[in-house]
């Protein structure tokens, strides 16, 4: 499954699982991860301090004390992993209110497309998603892939500050704010869930890769009331 | 609990608490934070009898005022700073770094300023009253992740100390000595073969600026343009320590202790671990030099970094 092993400076592995970004690889990324992570756990494999899966790279970091480039590259040339991801991924639904005050570059996104706001919406709510990573501010899931045909590049000039809780498309992926951010995704809706909860020490990130998410439509009134 | 604390006369610019960092936690997007500076941060500890990974005060130019209330502390600077200790009848003494002092109640410790460095530590015998988040008392001012919810210390906060009196004080000292070797050196990116044969000649070469635009997620450096001839985005994926990376503008960038888990524009180049702590200080103004070394060189880099700083604890057992 991994296509070519390297080394990103002294203190970690890159694993290039191929060029292309879809499920399929991607979810021999994080069959990898999966079985890395409960290795690393079960302490079977010393010195590894950070596992960082993407669309189709595994990033293995590790504490060049211990261990080193060559070491890990042995082990993972043993390793028999097979595609497990089905087993450790859940399926998640995400409430989202898409009411203009949330959805920021609805309008202006129907108009580019030529594509009416419902049906950009329906599109969206219709689909079960990937979650392909998570990561760049804490918890935030990128998920894919959209519908082919409300796919756009990412705003011209990035917002400064994205509200918590938006979700946002772009090229063939949707991802949610968790936190407050500067950021150029567009934005067609928000939900009231905490998708990651710092508070929460054991599980932080309701949202894991490999997970399947779809989302369903609340009003603003329940948006308003919502309680966790 | 203790009621011994140091109350924050004056925060400094970018007063916080570090460790080694945090780990596991990258597929999350959070990052490995940590001392900035590794092997002056595990010193300070070394100095005051602590766990290396104990949590010290990590302080950037300008350095905190702290006043001791209600006991006795050890304590030990390091780095290249600039401090005075206020003795409580009003006497100044000038501080020394990498040895250990004695502070009474009501004592001042006046960080005044690091010199030509960035980054200075402050550890104290037992460690601080603060509670680890996520297994690490780092904190990530960015992300607001860490203790003092994830907020660099202010003035008039509170930093409670675990114990209370000094029993057996012991002078310690290091005698220790800047690195030589100026350059920075760096293994070859994954991305190497983005950039035109005349854009990786230049980086070699020639001398780069580093910028005011440098902070504890990474370093922005100006000089000859990088010229990219495949593509300056790639397909999002993990970043760790010492990357660099060259956004369309062809300006490298090194990322550091607080960078993000993940990042889309291509590396050229990643700093050998030995050398994280040497780039980290380099002030703004100041000119820097990559120099390449291969992942065995790299290697055999660490090795010698890792047994100075051994020797350097070793002086002191």
């Amino acid at each position: 499954m991994i296509k070519n092993i390297s080394n990103l400076g002294d203190a970690a592995i890159y694993c290039d699982f191929g060029k292309e970004v879809n499920e399929q690889i991607n979810s021999n990324v994080i069959s990898y991860f999966n079985h890395l992570k409960k290795l690393v756990k079960e302490k079977k494999i010393e010195g590894i301090t950070n596992l960082t899966p993407s669309y189709n790279k595994l990033i293995i970091s590790f504490d060049l004390s211990i261990t080193n480039f060559k070491k890990i590259k042995k082990i993972l040339e043993i390793l028999k992993i097979t595609n497990n991801n089905q087993q450790d991924s859940k399926k998640i639904k995400i409430p989202i209110c898409c009411e203009k005050e949330y959805a920021l570059d609805l309008i202006s996104l129907s108009e580019k497309l030529k594509i009416s706001v419902n049906k950009i919406l329906d599109l969206n709510l219709n689909k079960e998603y990937f979650c392909y990573m998570t990561g760049f501010i804490a918890g935030m899931p990128f998920l894919g892939d959209i519908h082919e045909s409300i796919r756009v590049d990412r705003l011209q000039t990035p917002r400064v500050k994205v509200p918590k809780g938006s979700v946002g498309i772009t090229e063939q992926f949707c991802n949610i704010y968790t936190y407050e951010s500067p950021g150029g995704w567009n934005i067609i809706g928000n939900t009231p869930l905490k998708i990651f909860d710092k508070l929460n020490l054991n599980n932080p990130a309701l949202i894991k890769p490999g997970d399947k998410v779809s989302f369903y439509k609340i009003s603003k009134q329940e948006y308003l009331n919502w309680n966790e | 609990m203790s009621d011994t604390y140091f109350e924050i006369l004056r925060p400094g610019t970018n007063t916080t608490i570090q460790d080694k960092g945090r780990s596991h936690l990258y597929h999350i997007g959070i990052t490995i934070s940590g001392a900035m500076d590794q092997r002056i941060f595990i010193l300070s500890n070394a100095l005051v009898n602590n766990d290396l990974n104990e949590g010290a005060l990590e302080f950037a130019y300008q350095g905190p005022l702290l006043k001791l209330k209600n006991g006795g502390v050890n304590f030990a600077i390091t780095g290249n700073v600039n401090f005075n200790i206020l003795r409580g009848n009003s006497t100044i003494e000038e501080g020394k770094c990498y040895q250990n002092y004695l502070l009474k109640n009501e004592d001042q410790i006046d960080i005044i300023s690091t010199k030509n460095s960035v980054f200075g530590y402050l550890a104290i015998e037992g460690g601080f009253e603060i509670e680890k988040v996520w297994d690490s008392y780092s904190i990530n001012t960015k992300a607001k992740i860490g203790p003092n919810d994830g907020e660099k210390f202010s003035a008039g906060e509170k930093i409670y100390i675990k114990k209370s009196k000094v029993e057996n004080f012991m002078e310690k000292k290091i005698d220790y000595k800047d690195s030589l070797e100026k350059s920075i050196r760096v293994t070859k990116g994954t991305n190497f073969n983005y950039f035109s044969e005349e854009a990786k000649n230049k980086f070699f070469k020639d001398e780069y600026l580093v910028t005011n635009l440098s902070d504890r997620m990474g370093m922005r450096l100006e000089g000859s343009k990088l010229d990219n001839i495949v593509s300056s985005n790639i397909k999002s994926e993990g970043l760790v320590k010492g990357v660099v990376q060259v956004p369309a503008d062809g300006n490298p960038i090194i990322l550091f202790s607080d960078h993000g888990s993940i990042g889309g524009y291509p590396k050229i180049a990643v700093v050998i671990t030995a050398d994280h702590d040497k780039a980290a200080q380099l002030i703004p103004g100041s000119k820097l030099k990559f120099k390449e070394v291969n992942l065995d060189e790299a290697e055999e880099l660490f090795k010698s970094y890792f047994n100075e700083t051994k020797n350097y604890i070793e002086q002191i057992k």
